[in-house]
């Protein structure tokens, strides 16, 4: 029993904190939201090239890193203090679902090319309330097959090159395809969000045809759903990195801050809010360690999908909220600078009320966990 | 990261495990799961004799050194013996506060002499402590303890003179240790000494204080020209202070997984009751619940992160400054829930004229759990300015 990083670990997790300090900053996030795409191209480029971290999950044997989900929640965590503004999240989506597939030329090239830089999407969802999976149907037709139907949430779907869609044939199968954007029938547009700073987009197929080769699983409906909780738990290492940045920088401005002749950090009533966001962080982040090693044995086939699927509600509650609660709670200790356009801990409440949301609210998740205490038997 | 433990581990596991099934049975059976917090005034007299049968299988004081008749145990090895004490049903050890907080404070600042007179009585389960610490004006400031320790100079001994209160296990015990101002003159921290006195002595009058669970685990002791002898002080006059913080230092959260333990029996009882009685229909109930659960669960791997994060150096990691915080306010909202779920008969008696059930008595004695061995406002003032580096609020003058 050892539940602390190894050496390795944390010199991944200290080079990507220098890294991201330098190419994330406050401008530089502010920058890249409110840019048509809402990232910069050069700055992933240069995380591609120089972090590698689109290839640390990819198998060796594909020309990746062949790192866990440990390494990879640590990389995100790190982003989500920076409010990192780039496709890092929807590209190890990508990946997670692609290597759950059975290797095939096509997967393989799939992964060169996210290893290359590329982007890929995942498109999974209407994003109705609870999330299903769906959206998209698969018509087999004399010519092949054509997709048609929505999805919304495609994260940084507008820039990708290659759409992943989860769709439903005719028998209410799952099944995965790969559709390249300039497709005839697709359409894969950015939609204007509260939270500027996590690109999403909707995307649209009107009889999309698709080649057989395109076809990259079938009967995926299990894989899909462990993915998505891996999904859920990839989100909650935002959050969690999202809250403690939150504290963070609460605690600078309330030191600096001086009323009624002393620092504002030297009152109890101010103390107090800290100490409870400092332990929401601290719950959430032992929480997602836990589902992070349990990531990693479900991706080396010691977890179930039950496993993954509690892990997944546990941290994505407890993260969600502590997300929510340390940036509701960062604007309050703020005053009233905290509403300001000009200081960051804005962007931090939206990110949070976005990641509360996405894959499920807090609630949801504890419904989930409710379930499986309670019912049954 | 690694969520397993070790083979080695595992052997070791089994051991404890086979003792206990072995052991607590036959005239112990009817303490399992007795003598907890809350329920500490319960079978004392079989918890004595447990006590004993645990030194005698070489399971007391298992992390002190093999030189003083312990293990010398891992921290991993100390938290699987806990887990596996919980899980067995292993009652509330009448001599944790002699193997925990008398024991290591003896090995780090004893002289030779003292680990000789009193390590072996503990370790043999023989010889009970309580603790004297808190005073009527010193709780969360603890600093401001008034009892009074004099070199007698006729007897050559220690004379105190004051109060203890919050003393658990005080009428049981043969010692107590005891934070005492040796010089009068001196203010706060400084001019404390620690010392070690025996119970049983003309000097010293127990008092019960009745709770709200209508039971008296906690006693006020009364000090009136008690005596301990002039080797009895642990460091040197003036040194007390950096005993008493360094005993609390080695709290290092071993026992932490099996209270933890406890604490699943109390929610997988309320989990049954939910299901039995229609609770678990209830929306907002199933809500609490799933959160109670998962609330249960970041304890236990914030734990894991305390005790892997501490295995090195001795400062406590920011882990283990939330631990107190996390823990009571898990624990006091249990409490809550237990009635929650019971709804309207939660109010009714197991007898009278004050026979409280195993979850009223959670109910009531949890709000302890937020309030003892620093409040949580206390705990949140030490997360502030230890973990967070906010400055202290400025004090008012020391009495």
């Amino acid at each position: 029993m050892n539940f602390r990083f190894s050496d390795e670990q944390r010199m991944i997790f200290d080079t990507a904190s220098a890294f991201l300090a330098e190419v994330s900053d406050s401008a530089a996030t502010r920058t890249a939201m409110a840019s048509a795409d809402g990232f910069d191209l050069g700055l992933w480029q240069r995380l591609c090239n120089e972090m590698f971290w689109q290839g640390l999950l990819i198998p060796e044997d594909e020309g990746g890193l062949e790192l866990g989900y440990v390494e990879m929640v640590g990389v995100l965590e790190k982003a989500g203090e920076r409010l990192l503004t780039a496709p890092l999240y929807s590209t190890v989506l990508a990946t997670t679902l692609l290597l759950r597939m059975p290797p095939s030329p096509a997967r393989s090239a799939l992964l060169e090319r996210i290893l290359a830089g590329e982007l890929v999407a995942v498109a999974h969802t209407s994003g109705d309330r609870d999330w299903r999976i769906g959206g998209i149907t698969a018509h087999e037709t004399p010519d092949g097959v054509v997709l048609s139907g929505y999805s919304r949430f495609v994260s940084f779907g507008h820039s990708a090159q290659v759409l992943l869609c989860l769709a439903h044939d005719s028998q209410q199968q799952l099944n995965l395809y790969a559709v390249e954007r300039d497709a005839a029938g697709l359409c894969c547009e950015r939609l204007p969000t509260m939270d500027q700073t996590r690109a999403m987009a909707q995307a649209t197929l009107n009889d999309v045809s698709v080649a057989p080769s395109a076809c990259l699983g079938t009967g995926v409906q299990q894989i899909a759903a462990d993915v998505l909780n891996v999904a859920r738990i990839l989100t909650a290492a935002d959050q969690v990195g999202g809250a403690q940045a939150a504290l963070d920088i609460s605690i600078d401005y309330v030191k600096e801050r001086q009323q009624f002749g002393r620092t504002i950090a030297s009152y109890q009533a101010i103390k107090h809010k800290a100490a409870d966001m400092m332990t929401k962080v601290e719950g959430a982040r032992s929480l997602l360690y836990y589902a992070a090693c349990i990531a990693d044995e479900w991706r080396t086939g010691y977890a179930d999908s039950a496993t993954v699927a509690e892990a997944a509600s546990m941290v994505s509650a407890s993260a969600g909220e502590a997300y929510f609660f340390n940036a509701g709670t960062g604007i309050q200790l703020h005053g009233g600078v905290g509403i300001t356009e000009e200081y960051d801990i804005q962007l931090y409440f939206k990110r949070a009320r976005a990641t509360e949301s996405y894959l499920g609210t807090p609630a949801d998740h504890r419904e989930h966990i409710a379930s499986l205490l309670l019912d049954g038997e | 990261m690694e969520l397993r433990f070790t083979e080695a581990d595992e052997l070791f596991r089994a051991e404890v495990a086979s003792w206990l099934e072995a052991n607590l049975c036959g005239e112990f059976e009817k303490i399992r799961y007795r003598g907890g917090p809350g329920d500490e005034h319960h079978f004392v007299e079989e918890r004595k004799a447990w006590e004993q049968r645990l030194a005698e299988g070489g399971w007391t004081c298992i992390g002190w050194p093999e030189a003083w008749g312990g293990r010398g145990a891992s921290i991993e090895q100390q938290v699987i013996f806990n887990e596996e004490y919980a899980r067995a049903g292993g009652p509330g050890r009448v001599g944790h506060i002699g193997e925990t907080l008398t024991g290591p404070t003896l090995l780090a600042f004893g002289t030779d002499a003292q680990k000789s007179r009193y390590l072996p009585g503990i370790r043999a389960g023989q010889e009970l402590w309580c603790q004297g610490y808190s005073e009527p004006g010193a709780g969360s400031d603890l600093s401001a303890v008034r009892t009074r320790a004099e070199f007698d100079e006729a007897s050559q001994r220690w004379r105190i003179n004051g109060q203890k209160v919050w003393t658990s296990l005080a009428h049981e015990s043969q010692f107590v240790f005891v934070l005492a101002r040796t010089n009068p003159n001196e203010k706060a921290h400084k001019g404390l000494g620690f010392f070690l006195v025996p119970m049983d002595q003309p000097g010293i009058t127990i008092r019960p204080i009745p709770q709200l669970t209508g039971t008296s685990e906690f006693n006020e002791v009364f000090f009136d020209d008690a005596y301990c002898d002039a080797s009895d002080i642990v460091g040197e006059p003036g040194d007390g202070w950096k005993v008493a913080m360094g005993l609390l230092g080695f709290e290092r959260g071993v026992s932490t997984l099996g209270q933890q333990m406890l604490f699943q029996t109390e929610l997988d009882e309320i989990v049954r009751i939910a299901k039995e009685n229609g609770a678990a229909q209830d929306p907002a109930l199933r809500q609490r619940i799933a959160e109670a659960h998962i609330g249960l669960r970041t304890l236990r791997y914030n734990s894991l992160r305390m005790l892997s994060d501490n295995a090195d150096d001795g400062s406590l990691s920011r882990e283990s400054m939330i631990y107190k915080l996390a823990w009571s306010s898990w624990h006091r909202n249990l409490g809550k829930l237990a009635m929650d779920v019971l709804g309207p008969d939660a109010e009714f008696l197991e007898a009278a004229p004050y026979e409280l059930s195993k979850l009223q008595s959670l109910f009531l004695f949890t709000r302890a759990d937020t309030i003892y061995g620093g409040t949580n406002q206390i705990q949140r003032n030490i997360i502030a300015e230890r973990a967070l580096g906010m400055p202290r609020e400025p004090r008012g003058e020391a009495r």
